[in-house]
This record gives structure tokens, C-alpha cells and sequence, in this order.
């Protein structure tokens, strides 16, 4: 087997045991991984960015309200149904990253994580400004007779569970499509030596720009699917701890793989889950699980396996 | 209160947040310009201090000012001991890579706020202030009959604020004749210029930094002990200073002390004068986005030099 049908066949093995574990699972953990996937998306969005092109951005939280809030608001005010919703959400979020990536690009290394992280702080801060419409930290419910789908219900637990597996799914299939492609192999390159890229003729701020418009628009589709299949839109998906999760799934889990948020958000989900019923200061777990991965290991744990397992991991 | 003096005492507000700003901003300041990185965890340093302060008065009788003296000393070391620990066991280990530092720095932030809210707990908690005289401000007025002064009602400060920028500014002066005109400043100078450099000519640079980290965030909690009798202590008091020092260092100009200062300043006093008059949420968003502005536009900072 191909380099390629190796990855696309642990991608479809992957989707088709997490379809399988549903039946097994109690009905509280089926609600955890249904959460934990559409962290993922969220998670996958930002790897493609941090993992794949080397840019750490500590504002993504932004994108992610930017799609929560893109399909909320239309969803509150508008009347949209769930789909046209989430085609608002979507492309608010591709608008905004479009803007906020122009910008944060002129910039790189340590100015782009804090222009990110002012950016997102704005935007945290402006949700509060117009508490009248997005009734700030309180938040929303979007109804339950707002989220049917043709009679089909968002909130039943099946359905969301498979609803949210299927979007994952997509997003996967996209996210090692893109890793495989000729685009994604340039932001490897980019990584690797940014100057080497430039000196081989290809557009590295393009290339950039585009990598922060997949990863914000994907990013902003978690958040619209989050508000959709749990019903409730609010200011603190735009603080900076939601900025910081996905970097945390994304170096728990491996950097630079196409599995590894996946494996970071599940990891990382069920650890803050177990300790907050023992400790109020359940974000310890976090703060200590940052500091050693850093110490000890950047790549995470699927950059370990690929590092001295499975080579061809993608 | 009519509009001069509201003025007169959002502009007295507005200096103590910029005093106090500045010693933060400064002790920022002097780690990203010494070692090249930014201290996310700077804010929680601000916290501790704080927390210890607290700690200390209450476990001291007799007069508060005894307590709160004993603060403003043991304070500061013991939190400029666990910073520059914290830079012996992770930063130095992680070769003060700029990008790992800020990761590792984070999770430092979550540690020591999470910690602390597992010891000291979530409540707020006061501070005595060592001496606390209620100064009534007369204001001029002219009226029909030529000018005259009275004391409008609610003009007033109190001794201790006042003391609090002074004792800022004493802070600031004191750090200024250090780096300038002692031997260790010097060495710190040195190691800012070129750290190869200094360390071909037998400069311990790793002890220079867990040094210059341990005074950065001993400047930070110097600061919250002169402010937690004004204002109170709380686990999560660390993150609109982290915020605003941010800001305050990156107009001033990253590791450029004297813009630092000015921007401090700046930003203190409009700070808390726009906090008076209008929403304090619209004066932080402007703010966030000036700073992300100018990062993009004038990465040197509105006073520092372009670089070469």
C-alpha cells in the first residue's frame, strides 16, 4: 500500500470504530465524544495552522466565536434554519480570518502569538460591548424547535453523537487531504525553513494566508456546530482559554498529525472531566500537562509513535 | 460633582493605576529586554504578591503598619525566589526558546493562579493600609463674585494613595541608578547587548537570568503589595495587569525601560480617566487594538527605534 491509501484507510478505520464505540458506551461518555469531536474539528482547524505551517497563534478562540456567534445570531434575530445557520456561521468565520490573517501575517514569531491574542481579546471584549444582542457572558439558548432539521432533532443524543461524528469525519478526510496535497506539502516547507520555501519560487505570505483562512473557517465551523448540537452560544467560548485548549490538544496529542487532535482532545477532555469532580482547580491539570510537554515532549504522543513506530503516520 | 473636579479625581485615580502600572510594565519590560522572552505568567507573579501580603498581615499583629512594612519586603523575595526557580527548572531547560517559553509560561499562569486557588481560596480578601488619612481637595471656581474656593463633596484622596506614587516613582528611580550605575546593572546591560559576548568574557548568563526573571517578577509583586490595601486580593486579580503591562510594553516599545514608563503613564492615566467618562470595556477594546496595530505597523513601538 501507498503512503496515501495507508493514511486514508487509518482515517476510515478511525471513523468507523468511533461509529462502533457508540453502541458500547453509556450514555454519559457517548455525550463526552460527541463534545470531543466537534473539540476536535476546533483542535484539527488550529493543527493545520500550528502543526503542518508553524504558526502559533494564541487567538483562534476568535474564529471559533466568530462561527459560534455567525450562527447564533442568525439563527436568534434572523430566524435561519440550522443549515442556512451554519453557511452564515461558516462564512463569518471565513471573513474573519480573512481579515485577521491579512493582518497577523505582517507580523511573525512571538508579535504574531500576541497579535493573535489582542485580536482575540478584542473580539472577546466586543461580544461584552453588545451584551444587548449576544447577552455577553450569560449567553444564549438556541431553542430545541429552532434545531430540527426536516423533523430530524439536533438534540436527541443519537443524532447528535452521529451528526457530530459525520462532521468530523468530513473535516478529517479534508484536513489528510490537504496534508497529502501539494499545498499541504508546501506549509511543511514552510516550517521547516520559510526562507528555503521563499528561494524555491513559491509564495510562502499566500500560502500562509491561505493556511490561516482553512484553519480559522475550520475553527469557526466547530464553534457553529458546538452552538447547533449543544444550544447554547456564550462569551466564554471567545476567552483566552479556549484560545489555549486547542494548543493544548494539539501538543498533547502530536503536532503535525492528522490524528493527533483527536487523541490530545480525548486524552485531554476525560483528564479535566475526572479531576474537576475531585478539585475546583481543575485548570492545574492543564498548567502542569503544558509545562511538561514542552520539557519533555513537543512532539506529543502521536509524534512519538510516528517518531518510533509507525513512520508513515500522516 | 461637576465636570472639573470628577476630572481633577479621575486624573488622581488615573496616576495611581499608572504608578502602579509601571513597576509591572517595567519588570515586563526588563525580562523580554534582558532574555528575549515573554513572561505570560508575569500577571500571576503580580497575584502572589498580593496573596502573600495577605498572608504576612494576617499573621502579624499589632499595628498594621508593621505587617504590611514586613510585606513590602518578603513579599517581593519570596516571589522573585519562585520565579527565578521556576526559570531554573523550566525556562533555562527549554534553551528560552521564544515560542516555548510563552507555552511553558502559560502553563506556569495556570499552576500558580490553579494553586492558589486551592490554598488561599476564592474569596477576595482586604488589606490593611499602614496609614489612611482622608485628604479633602479644595477646587476654584469663578463665580460672580470674582474666584473663590471650596471643597466639593466626594473631592478627596487619601494619604496612602498619594504614598503609592511616590513610592513608585522611588521604586523606578532606585532601578534606574541600579542598572546604570552598579556593577550588576552593568553585567545585566552586558547580557542584553550580546549574550554570547558576555558570556565569552566569563558572564554566568544563566544566573543573570534566573537573576533578571526573579527581579521581574519581584518588581510585579512589589507593585500588587502597594496595591492590595486599595484594592483586594483574589486569585485571579493577575489578569487585566498581565493585559495592560502587555499593552504598556509593547507601545513603549519591547524592553526599552524609559518607553515603558511613558507608555505607563499614557495608558494608566487614560485608562482611568476613559474608564470615568465612558464604558471600560470600549477603552480596553481600543486599547487591544492598538496594540495589535501597532505590532503590525510599528513593530519597534511607538518610542523605540526602528531596527537596523
Amino acid at each position: 500500500m501507498t503512503k496515501k491509501s495507508k493514511a486514508l484507510a487509518l482515517h476510515l478505520f478511525t471513523i468507523a470504530s468511533l461509529a462502533g464505540v457508540f453502541f458500547i458506551l453509556p450514555e454519559y461518555h457517548s455525550g463526552i465524544v460527541a463534545r470531543v469531536l466537534v473539540l476536535t474539528i476546533y483542535a484539527m482547524g488550529y493543527n493545520l495552522l500550528f502543526g503542518y505551517t508553524g504558526l502559533l497563534s494564541l487567538g483562534h478562540a476568535l474564529f471559533f466565536a466568530s462561527g459560534m456567534y455567525g450562527l447564533g445570531l442568525a439563527m436568534q434575530y434572523l430566524h435561519l434554519s440550522p443549515i442556512t445557520g451554519l453557511i452564515a456561521g461558516l462564512a463569518f468565520a471565513a471573513f474573519v480570518s480573512t481579515v485577521i490573517g491579512f493582518l497577523a501575517l505582517r507580523t511573525s514569531g512571538v508579535a504574531f502569538m500576541i497579535v493573535t491574542l489582542m485580536f482575540a481579546q478584542a473580539g472577546y471584549l466586543t461580544i461584552l460591548l453588545l451584551g444587548e444582542y449576544t447577552r455577553g457572558d450569560e449567553g444564549f439558548v438556541i431553542k430545541q424547535s429552532q434545531r430540527m432539521i426536516s423533523g430530524f432533532d439536533l438534540s436527541d443524543a443519537t443524532n447528535r453523537y452521529f451528526v457530530a461524528l459525520a462532521l468530523f469525519s468530513v473535516c478529517l478526510l479534508i484536513i489528510g487531504w490537504i496534508v497529502q496535497s501539494g499545498f499541504g506539502k508546501t506549509l511543511v516547507a514552510i516550517r521547516e525553513n520559510e526562507e528555503r520555501a521563499k528561494m524555491l519560487g513559491y509564495n510562502v505570505q499566500l500560502h500562509k494566508w491561505f493556511a490561516v483562512i482553512i484553519s480559522g473557517t475550520m475553527s469557526g465551523a466547530a464553534g457553529a456546530i458546538y452552538a447547533l448540537l449543544f444550544g447554547y452560544v456564550g462569551a466564554t467560548f471567545a476567552t483566552v482559554q479556549y484560545s489555549i485548549f486547542p494548543l493544548l490538544y494539539v501538543l498533547l496529542g502530536g503536532a503535525g498529525t492528522t490524528i493527533g487532535p483527536l487523541i490530545g482532545a480525548l486524552f485531554m477532555f476525560y483528564l479535566i472531566d475526572i479531576s474537576s469532580q475531585f478539585t475546583n482547580a481543575y485548570l492545574l491539570i492543564a498548567g502542569v500537562a503544558l509545562i511538561f510537554l514542552t520539557l519533555y515532549a513537543p512532539q506529543g504522543l502521536a509524534g512519538v509513535v510516528r517518531k518510533h513506530v509507525i513512520r508513515w503516520l500522516p | 460633582m461637576e465636570f472639573g473636579p470628577h476630572l481633577l479625581l479621575a486624573t488622581l485615580e488615573g496616576a495611581i493605576s499608572a504608578a502602579v502600572l509601571a513597576l509591572i510594565a517595567v519588570g515586563l519590560s526588563i525580562v523580554f529586554g534582558i532574555m528575549r522572552v515573554v513572561n505570560v505568567a508575569h500577571g500571576e507573579f503580580y497575584m502572589l504578591g498580593a496573596v502573600m501580603a495577605w498572608w504576612i498581615t494576617s499573621h502579624v499583629g499589632g499595628h498594621p503598619a508593621i505587617g504590611f512594612l514586613l510585606a513590602l519586603i518578603v513579599a517581593p523575595i519570596m516571589v522573585g525566589s519562585i520565579a527565578a526557580l521556576a526559570d531554573h527548572l523550566i525556562l533555562r531547560r527549554i534553551n528560552y526558546d521564544p515560542e516555548r517559553t510563552i507555552v511553558a509560561t502559560i502553563g506556569l499562569l495556570y499552576v500558580l493562579q490553579q494553586l492558589t486557588l486551592m490554598t488561599f481560596g476564592a474569596d477576595a480578601r482586604p488589606v490593611e493600609a499602614p496609614f489612611n488619612m482622608r485628604i479633602a481637595l479644595p477646587w476654584f471656581e469663578n463665580g460672580v463674585d470674582g474666584w473663590s474656593m471650596y471643597w466639593p463633596w466626594g473631592l478627596s484622596t487619601t494619604t496612602y494613595k498619594l504614598a503609592v506614587i511616590v513610592a513608585a516613582v522611588v521604586v523606578l528611580v532606585g532601578l534606574w541608578l541600579f542598572m546604570t550605575r552598579t556593577r550588576a546593572g552593568l553585567i545585566m546591560r552586558a547580557t542584553q547587548l550580546n549574550r554570547d559576548m558576555a558570556l565569552a568574557h566569563g558572564i554566568p548568563v544563566e544566573k543573570i537570568y534566573a537573576l533578571v526573571f526573579g527581579l521581574g517578577a519581584g518588581l510585579a509583586a512589589l507593585a500588587s503589595v502597594l496595591v492590595v490595601p486599595i484594592q483586594q486580593a483574589h486569585y485571579l486579580m493577575g489578569g487585566d495587569p498581565l493585559l495592560l503591562a502587555f499593552i504598556v510594553v509593547i507601545i513603549g516599545g519591547l524592553g526599552s525601560i524609559p518607553g515603558t514608563i511613558v507608555a505607563a503613564i499614557l495608558i494608566g492615566m487614560s485608562d482611568g480617566i476613559i474608564s470615568v467618562f465612558f464604558s471600560p470595556t470600549l477603552a480596553k477594546i481600543l486599547a487591544t487594538l492598538l496594540v495589535a496595530f501597532v505590532l503590525i505597523f510599528r513593530p519597534q513601538g511607538l518610542m523605540g527605534k526602528p531596527a537596523k
